[in-house]
């Protein structure tokens, strides 16, 4: 069913009843060209690419627990381009424009918002950096504008301007950024691919990848059965080790836990997304009132999906020293989401030195704002078997290569990335 | 996360005091080995789900690097021993 004003105003008139299921719950084929291993964000749009843009048809996405279980419903929904680094800055910045049209092109209401994402500096030397990282990005076509502090004062009068520690000195707005609701971009996508015939199987959790006498994918063992394929495409951030290793492959990834809170809903109040550069905290506020926030991940290596209470002390300490009227607001829930991190800070979207197997990694804290081109950039490698030139730095062997995408500079240090 | 660690020389201190290093299954390669063993030292890691070793700082106590014993899926801490003890046996 297509989406419209006269399909909503048709449903009303007739009480609701006639909604459909948007995909199919599909039993596994014996075999499929491509399978993505992972029904999370990326997963699901790299099948939706690959039908859609690069005519492959039979296609399945394997997924353990249910569409929108993972790291698609557990961050904080922004999206930006504001990156600094060459290899960075055009593959975010195609991401961006698919979010701009994502909602055209699904027919589905991802309700992608462009409110705009404030970097906030504390310090000359900070100004400088964000300067240096605006003009990169202009000079890449993204959108930048150094604002000053009396222009910050008018837009948001309710930070803490005058802190002892980290006075706000000066921000980089990038106008375009913003928001999307989350779980709606998982389901927009999940309908998609479904519509272009992509098999979505929920609850089929892999087991095993088996490979021929040469080395070579020829399918997965999983919950239901073997699944013969030609390419394997693992799509499973947070859980790319332990996917990785039944292939036999290391990956430059250390599994974090990072966490996540909304308060009370709230009159409007923050009308863009805050981001503090004295700390790692970031806030925005969603549709329904709530404040959306976040900041560090907890450092220890953690596949639970709960973090500890440091961190809930230190990210509400960071909010307020920024923010302080928040220490009014109650908070109304907390969640945790693993993470990849990679050496580096920068994803892997490559193949692999496995014959037929292409890996998808190491989002680190970033994986949302890239759902749509890392599912786009991720299709054209399968497709194509070479990489879309936007993505062409997020190689896995870039490390031995020597061509390291370290945004922050921090080094091969996993938990301060 | 268990909020205590038992440190072998301060007893039971909130892991606040200490700071994480990371894995500490890798081993320092010679300084003339390969290329492939020092990106395999410095950047692959097995990164399992479940028991782990990781080095510890305890950098609010007595200073000293720890391994710490624990599982990254329920928090349960297996055993913390001196780094020093953990490489060659020998008390601290």
């Amino acid at each position: 069913m297509r989406y419209s004003a006269l399909s909503i105003l048709g449903q009303a008139l007739s009480g609701n009843r006639g909604w459909k299921p948007v995909w199919r719950e599909p039993q596994p084929k014996p075999h499929y060209d491509v399978i993505i291993v992972g029904g999370g964000g990326h997963g699901l749009s790299t099948a939706y690419y690959l039908a859609k843009e690069f005519g492959i048809k039979n296609i399945a996405v394997l997924e353990k627990g249910y569409i929108g279980s993972g790291n698609v419903g557990r961050n904080t929904t922004i999206v930006r381009s504001n990156y600094l680094l060459e290899g960075n800055i055009p593959f975010y910045e195609f991401s961006l424009k698919l979010w701009e049209g994502l909602e055209a092109d699904l027919n589905y209401n991802a309700m992608v918002s462009q409110r705009g994402v404030m970097m906030l500096a504390h310090s000359d030397g900070q100004r400088d950096a964000f300067a240096r990282r605006g003009n990169a990005m202009r000079m890449h076509g993204v959108d930048a504008e150094l604002l000053d502090r009396e222009d910050l004062q008018k837009m948001m009068p309710y930070l803490n301007y005058d802190h002892a520690r980290f006075p706000i000195k000066a921000g980089l707005l990038q106008k375009r950024g913003g928001t999307a609701r989350h779980d709606a971009v998982a389901w927009g996508y999940a309908r998609g691919a479904d519509s272009h015939g992509v098999d979505i199987i929920q609850h089929c959790e892999v087991t095993a990848i088996r490979r021929d006498e040469k080395g070579g994918v020829t399918g997965v063992e999983t919950s239901k059965g073997f699944i013969g394929c030609n390419k394997l495409a693992l799509a499973t951030a947070g859980h790319s080790s332990e996917t990785a290793r039944m292939a036999d492959l290391r990956l430059p990834i250390e599994t974090h836990v990072l966490q996540a809170f909304v308060s009370e809903g709230i009159k409007p109040v923050i009308d863009n997304v805050i981001v503090y550069g004295g700390g790692h905290f970031y806030i925005s506020q969603s549709d329904k009132g709530g404040l959306v926030f976040g900041a560090d991940i907890d450092y220890y290596s953690s596949y639970a999906q709960r973090g500890n209470l440091a961190i809930v002390e230190s990210t509400m300490e960071e909010g307020v020293s920024l923010i302080p009227g928040l220490s009014r607001l109650r908070v109304l829930r907390s969640w945790g989401g693993v993470m990849d991190m990679s050496m580096d800070g920068s994803p892997i979207i490559d193949r692999t030195p496995i014959e037929n197997l292409y890996l998808n990694a190491g989002w680190c804290y970033g994986g949302f704002k890239a759902t749509p081109a890392s599912g786009f950039c991720f299709a054209h490698l399968i497709a194509k078997n070479e990489p879309h030139h936007v993505a062409r730095a997020l190689r896995l062997d870039r490390f031995e290569r020597g061509y390291a995408v370290d945004e922050a500079g921090k080094g091969p240090q996993p938990n301060i990335h | 996360m268990a909020s205590l660690i038992t440190c072998p020389h301060c007893g039971r201190r909130p892991k606040e005091e200490f700071s994480i290093r990371g894995d500490a299954v890798p081993e320092r390669p010679e300084a003339a080995a390969s290329e492939e063993a020092w990106h395999a030292y410095v950047y692959l890691r097995e990164n399992p789900r479940g028991a782990i070793r990781e080095y510890w700082h305890h950098v609010a106590g007595c200073r000293r690097w720890l391994v710490v014993e624990r599982d990254n899926l329920t928090h349960e801490v297996f055993a913390v021993t001196d780094a020093r003890e953990a490489a060659t046996g020998d008390a601290a």
